[in-house]
């Protein structure tokens, strides 16, 4: 048996309502693995962000979950536009998001610095037209 | 782990072994085994929708009786807001306190009274505590219990008070006691219940060690006499009310949070409403200015709690009639606390839903779980006895349940057999 536990899940892109259901499922089973409450509330609100976002703007994509005794690892990828300039994405209130998804609460600018300040460790890998591929690290 | 003495418990004789429960039971408690349905007791949260949705009646609430009264020197009996809500066009409160006192109590002491007294404390603990923003209520004990086993992070929103009927209990005994100079441990003390959560409580308190409530009833067990000594006592009722309308809010939902004067407030009942709200506030869902959250298991309150008689959305309804005209808060109010209703015991997080002791072998666990989830039609038929495919796996892995209790794959393996043998019989 490997030491670690991959979880797996597909974002749909056709149902914005139903976004949040890998973060919710990540949720209950790090529940169930005896994973410290904090380490959970960081893990959902830093997927939650992720997933959110990948709706919004890249029509969903895929997420893989990676956990070990050490860390859990988020990769988050998809096929979406890219982002043409990450250090204005990470600016807090910044937003691309469009007036339609605004009007719903969402598009307040803080998913990347939440997902960010969320974990201990965040690399986004980007090309414009090409996709997008976040991975976060959440120590334990 | 910790173990429940859970209120909500199984009549074997007419449980039938259908699927009904497993499949509504929030917390996944309930399997069938051998043709009965079995509730593991450290899942269970006292919630009574198995109660509510067995056709064959099977499943049941412990309560006490009111014969139990006799035991006690003096008795108080301690109504429930929501049994307000159960009799039709009741215009005087009073009348329903006389009647109860006419089937045997001495006295009556409305729990709406101690609510009131609640909201108070509430407000203050709310405006001092801005740290632990949104504050849960803690009047249902359903909910807190349901925050215990799932929902680690909210622990410390727990609000944590003594419920309106804890402090009713005591102040009623001590009432009666200056009253009549009975002891206080000679004086019973009866709380009229809506559901079998409170029963739990009684026995088992949240937030402090002992109870001072002395038997629980139900609502529907009282009834039918109450309202035939209504008509006795319609043209002569004693002046007993001391609650206002803040205090008989607390019945259906909203009444709690209502009474903390603040428009800062969500509200939210039924089951899976309170866990859809919870999910949401553990994932930051909510405004930062969210002072409080109020929550009730049952439908529109405490109204719809399971062991009432009346229709949870007519009984909301009467409440709201009821309370047009009577004051905001009852006389009591001014007298201050005498002490402070906070809890004195801690309450905590328990882990029942972790598959292994150690963060290595629950891992090892769910890895079987997702490998034996890929064998399954995930048709979460519930024939196995466990309500979904992934429960299945889990009791597997849990070491009490076997692959072939799913009968698709029974039959893969019947199917196998008989072309093995047809083979050998061909040879």
């Amino acid at each position: 048996m490997s030491d670690v536990l991959h979880l797996k899940y597909t974002v749909c892109d056709d149902d914005f309502t139903r976004a949040g259901e890998a973060s919710s499922d990540v949720k209950k089973r790090l529940k169930q693995l005896a994973i410290p409450p904090e380490i959970i509330r960081k893990v959902s609100i830093a997927l939650y962000e992720g997933e959110i976002n990948m709706v919004i703007h890249a029509n969903g994509g895929s997420i893989d979950v990676f956990i070990t005794e050490e860390e859990i690892k988020l990769v988050l990828a998809d096929k979406g536009p890219g982002i043409p300039d990450i250090n204005k994405a990470m600016e807090a209130g910044y937003s691309t998001a469009p007036d339609n998804i605004r009007t719903l609460g969402f598009g307040a600018g803080m998913g990347l610095p939440n997902m960010k300040k969320n974990s201990d460790d965040m690399q986004i890998d980007t090309t414009i037209n090409v996709g997008t591929t976040v991975t976060m690290i959440i120590r334990l | 782990m910790n173990s429940y003495g859970n209120s909500v418990y199984l009549l074997e004789s007419q449980c039938k072994g259908c699927t009904n429960c497993i499949k509504h039971c929030p917390t996944q408690a309930i399997r069938v085994r051998n043709g009965r349905a079995v509730i593991t007791p450290e899942f269970c949260i006292d919630c009574g929708e198995c109660i509510r949705i067995c056709p064959y009646h099977a499943k049941k609430a412990k309560r006490d009786f009111i014969d139990m009264i006799r035991n006690y020197e003096y008795s108080v009996a301690l109504p429930a807001p929501s049994l307000y809500a159960q009799v039709n066009r009741l215009e005087d409160i009073n009348i329903l306190l006389t009647a109860l006192k006419r089937m045997g109590f001495d006295d009556v002491y409305e729990v709406s009274a101690a609510a009131e007294l609640i909201s108070e404390e509430s407000r203050k603990y709310v405006e001092s505590h801005k740290e632990n923003w949104p504050l849960i209520s803690t009047a249902c004990p359903t909910v807190v219990r349901l925050i215990q086993v799932r929902f680690p992070n909210l622990v410390e929103h727990l609000l944590p008070l003594i419920t309106p009927a804890e402090l009713a209990a005591d102040l009623a005994k001590k009432r009666a006691s200056e009253r009549t100079g009975i002891p206080y441990e000679r004086i019973g003390a009866f709380f009229i219940s809506p559901c079998p959560s409170k029963v739990t409580a009684k026995r088992e308190p949240i937030g402090h060690e002992e109870s001072n409530i002395d038997g629980v009833f139900a609502i529907k067990d009282i009834y039918p006499a109450l309202i035939s000594y209504m008509r006795e006592v319609i043209d002569e009722p004693e002046e007993l009310m001391i609650g206002g309308k803040i205090g008989i809010s607390w019945g259906s939902t909203g009444g709690e949070a209502g009474g903390l004067l603040s428009d800062s407030y969500l509200a939210a009942d039924g089951i899976e409403n309170v866990i859809r709200v919870l999910e949401d506030l553990e994932d930051d869902k909510f405004s930062p200015d969210l002072q409080f959250i109020e929550l009730n298991a049952c439908n529109a309150g405490c109204v719809g709690g399971v062991l009432t008689v009346e229709n949870p959305f007519a009984a909301k309804a009467k409440l709201a009639n009821l309370r047009k005209y009577m004051p905001v808060s009852g006389a009591h109010s001014a007298n201050a606390l005498p002490y402070s209703p906070d809890w004195t015991s801690e309450v905590t997080y328990q882990p029942v839903f972790e598959l292994g002791q150690t963060m290595k072998e629950s891992m090892e666990k769910m890895q079987q779980i997702e490998t034996l989830c890929e064998q399954f039609p995930g048709l979460d038929c519930g024939c196995c006895g466990a309500p979904t495919c992934k429960a299945l796996a889990e009791d597997i892995v849990r070491g009490i349940a076997r692959k072939e209790d799913c009968i698709h794959i029974l039959k893969k393996y019947i199917h196998k057999l008989s072309d093995d043998i047809s083979k050998l019989n061909g040879v």
